[in-house]
């Protein structure tokens, strides 16, 4: 990824922020910093990433077992799994500029 | 927020309830494991042993005492920790397979740590410990390396208020946990995690004197329980870890009145003519080639001759050498070594660190159950490190070779005759009975010497003896003083030829004032005889004499009366005359 990127719609970065970016978002029951990140998200996402964006939110308290795969200790964590490359970011994602970076979304998008 | 967690309405002075750890020595030195139901700090630098220790304690709870263990794995990689268990003789994937076992990695991405975008708690690590936990039941938790979590996120007071959660929260479930933590410079761990675990603190160190490395362990802390507080010298060996002293260290062993013998029925002369006291400990000390081993193996053969086990250390030859030696002073030991008797165990010094040997000495005892123990010599092992360390290891040896009742020879090596090296300084109070050997050189020859220096409770002869070494074993010489001390080899033998014929001139003086005597009395009864015969003699003539005149008497008194009968006289009585004839 090139974090200066340009923001010209023909190059070929271009081409791959037209993709579909699934995020996982996990958190720890419907707790008030839970559904602040959620929003969060939402706001960002629908801001950044109309239509080409999707939220699989994964509660640990139902599911211990998938804490493990990416690795979470933090509540909340929202991953980045595609398209490449992973990021991870944690917290309620109230600093949205700091959620695209950590994301490595670039800001033209 | 610095402040400890002490939350002291669960604990009790005393009697707190502890969980064994099931590591040699640790239990020891703790009265009992680690305190249970509460979080136990490990702390060291790296490669000291801490994840090993964490896991043993893990491993050996689940098999031994029946308690599941979580690993909380911040730092190993699956393989290592395969590695650590295996080296404890169990297999990690069984482990969990039988769910005794779980072990959960947490990866901290130190090199990029996740963009905090807001409000957080660590959530996800209660919730995997709490799943861990919930999956196999388990009652103790071991997390390795807790401060790892440092790198992973920036917000560092939230993180300790997170680790402060973590502390109670294990607390509140009563899960028996061992947290391990890097050493620090000036706090005792470096992110100063001993503010949040009050109950029991534990040190590893590893440090290196004369390139050889010794680990040492000592409880910083236990609250509510006694605890040794001494550094412990402690080893990572096949079976782990193994902490000494193994269970010694206390000055109660019983005094035994009963007598072992020197093996040297001339040397058991010198104590009271029965040897040393079982359970002592004895030192034999000398310079090269004076006969330390010859002593040591006559005094473990006894052994084996009484029907007791005998378990020989040697440091400095190979057992064939020293039966083949033995052999040559008439002292087979072949029969002992085959019936089980004697065992004789050698090494060289430098395989080994010092604590390596004694807790190898400590693992051999406790196997073969010898009453008599031989350490020959105890200078290779003291060699090996520094006079404190030596005398330290050597006070917990003696103690607990006499707290099993053994009788325990040490022999050592001494440079020059006269001087004694620091360390035999060091234990010589520790020493019951000092048997000192030496060279002497005089005359132009070597001669072999040895006195007993002390013994403890024992009326011992103080006189230097010579001894050879021949080959029907060693013996004890006369003892021949000679101008200048006791004499040895050839002016002892020039003492004894002197000796010799001093006896033999007074046995000829004698011889002839007997013979004078014998002379004499024959001169008197010579003498005796001659005047009786001469007595005899003039007795005869004198009586022939006196037979003479009394007949001559009778024959005038009867002239005269055959006279006066032929006068027709008046014949008178012989008065008197009668008598005279019996003159």
């Amino acid at each position: 990824m090139n974090p200066g990127g340009g923001a010209i719609k023909a190059s070929p970065e271009a081409s791959t922020t037209r993709e579909t970016f699934l995020f996982r978002l996990y958190i720890a029951g419907r707790t008030q910093r839970s559904m602040a990140a959620l929003d969060n998200l939402n706001r960002l996402c629908e801001e950044r990433l109309q239509g080409r964006y999707s939220v699989e939110i994964i509660d640990l308290l139902e599911d211990p077992k998938r804490a493990r795969a990416d690795q979470i200790m933090a509540i909340p964590t929202l991953v980045r799994s595609a398209p490449a490359p992973f990021a991870k970011v944690i917290g309620d994602l109230s600093n949205g500029e700091r959620v695209l970076t950590g994301l490595k979304i670039g800001k033209a998008l | 927020m610095l402040q400890t967690l002490a939350n002291p309405k669960t604990i009790t002075s005393s009697g707190i309830h502890k969980s064994p750890t099931g590591i040699e020595g640790l239990d020891a030195i703790t009265l009992g494991g680690l305190p249970a139901g509460r979080p136990t700090l490990i702390c060291g630098g790296a490669g000291c042993g801490k994840t090993l220790m964490a896991m043993e304690f893990l491993v050996r709870g689940a098999i031994q005492y029946g308690e599941p263990g979580v690993f909380l794995a911040f730092e190993e990689n699956p393989v290592d920790l395969a590695r650590y268990v295996s080296s404890l003789g169990y297999d990690l994937e069984a482990l969990e397979r039988s769910k005794k076992v779980s072990v959960e990695y947490l990866k901290v991405d130190r090199a990029n740590p996740a963009e905090v975008t807001g409000e957080f708690d660590l959530g996800g690590l209660f919730i995997r410990l709490q799943h861990a936990i919930d999956s196999i039941g388990a009652k103790r938790v071991a997390i390795d390396t807790l401060e790892t979590i440092f790198g992973g996120f920036d917000n560092e007071a939230l993180l300790r208020a997170e680790l402060v959660r973590l502390f109670d929260w294990i607390k509140d479930r009563g899960i028996t946990t061992v947290i391990t933590a890097e050493k620090g410079d000036g706090p005792i761990t470096r992110k100063g995690l001993e503010e949040y675990v009050s109950d029991c603190v534990i040190m590893l160190d590893h440090r290196t004197a004369n390139q050889i490395s010794t680990r040492r362990l000592r409880v910083l802390k236990y609250r509510g329980s006694v605890h040794g507080t001494n550094e412990y010298p402690f080893l990572i060996d096949e079976n782990g870890i193994s902490v000494l002293p193994i269970s010694s260290a206390s000055l109660d062993h019983q005094a035994y009145e009963e007598r072992v013998s020197t093996g040297i029925p001339r040397l058991d002369n010198m104590f009271e003519g029965k040897g040393y006291y079982r359970g002592s400990t004895i030192l034999v000390s000398g310079t090269a080639g004076s006969g330390k081993t010859s002593i040591a193996n006559f005094f473990s053969a006894a052994a084996c001759k009484r029907g007791e086990r005998a378990l020989y250390f040697a440091f400095e030859e190979s057992p064939s050498q020293i039966k083949r030696n033995m052999r040559s002073l008439g002292l087979d030991l072949q029969p002992w070594i085959d019936n089980g008797a004697l065992r004789i165990l050698a090494s060289r010094p430098t395989v080994h660190g010092l604590e390596l040997h004694l807790v190898n000495i400590h693992k051999q005892v406790e196997r073969f159950k010898p009453s008599i123990v031989v350490i020959d010599p105890m200078s290779s092992l003291t060699a090996m490190g520094d006079v404190m360390e030596v005398n330290s290891m050597l006070v917990r040896l003696i103690d607990f070779l006499k707290s099993q009742g053994i009788t325990a020879m040490f022999v050592s090596l001494m440079g020059s005759p006269g001087s004694m090296e620091s360390t035999e300084l060091g234990i010589s109070s520790l020493i019951d009975t000092w048997i000192q050997v030496k060279d002497t050189e005089f005359n132009s020859e070597r001669n072999r010497l040895l006195y007993v220096l002390k013994s403890r409770g024992i009326a011992h002869s103080n006189q230097i003896r010579e001894f050879l070494i021949t080959s029907h074993g060693i013996d004890l010489m006369d003892v021949y003083v000679g101008p200048s001390g006791v004499a040895t080899g050839s002016s002892r033998l020039a003492l004894e030829a002197r000796e010799k014929s001093q006896n033999l001139q007074l046995e000829q003086e004698i011889t002839g004032m007997r013979l004078d005597l014998e002379r004499r009395r024959k001169v008197m009864e010579a003498r005796l005889a001659a005047l009786d015969a001469e007595f005899k003699s003039e007795e005869q003539e004198l009586k022939r004499l006196i037979e003479q005149k009394v007949a001559h008497h009778r024959q005038t008194f009867e002239d005269r009366r055959d006279m006066a009968r032929s006068r027709r006289a008046d014949i008178g009585p012989l008065n008197g005359s009668s008598k005279g004839n019996s003159i």
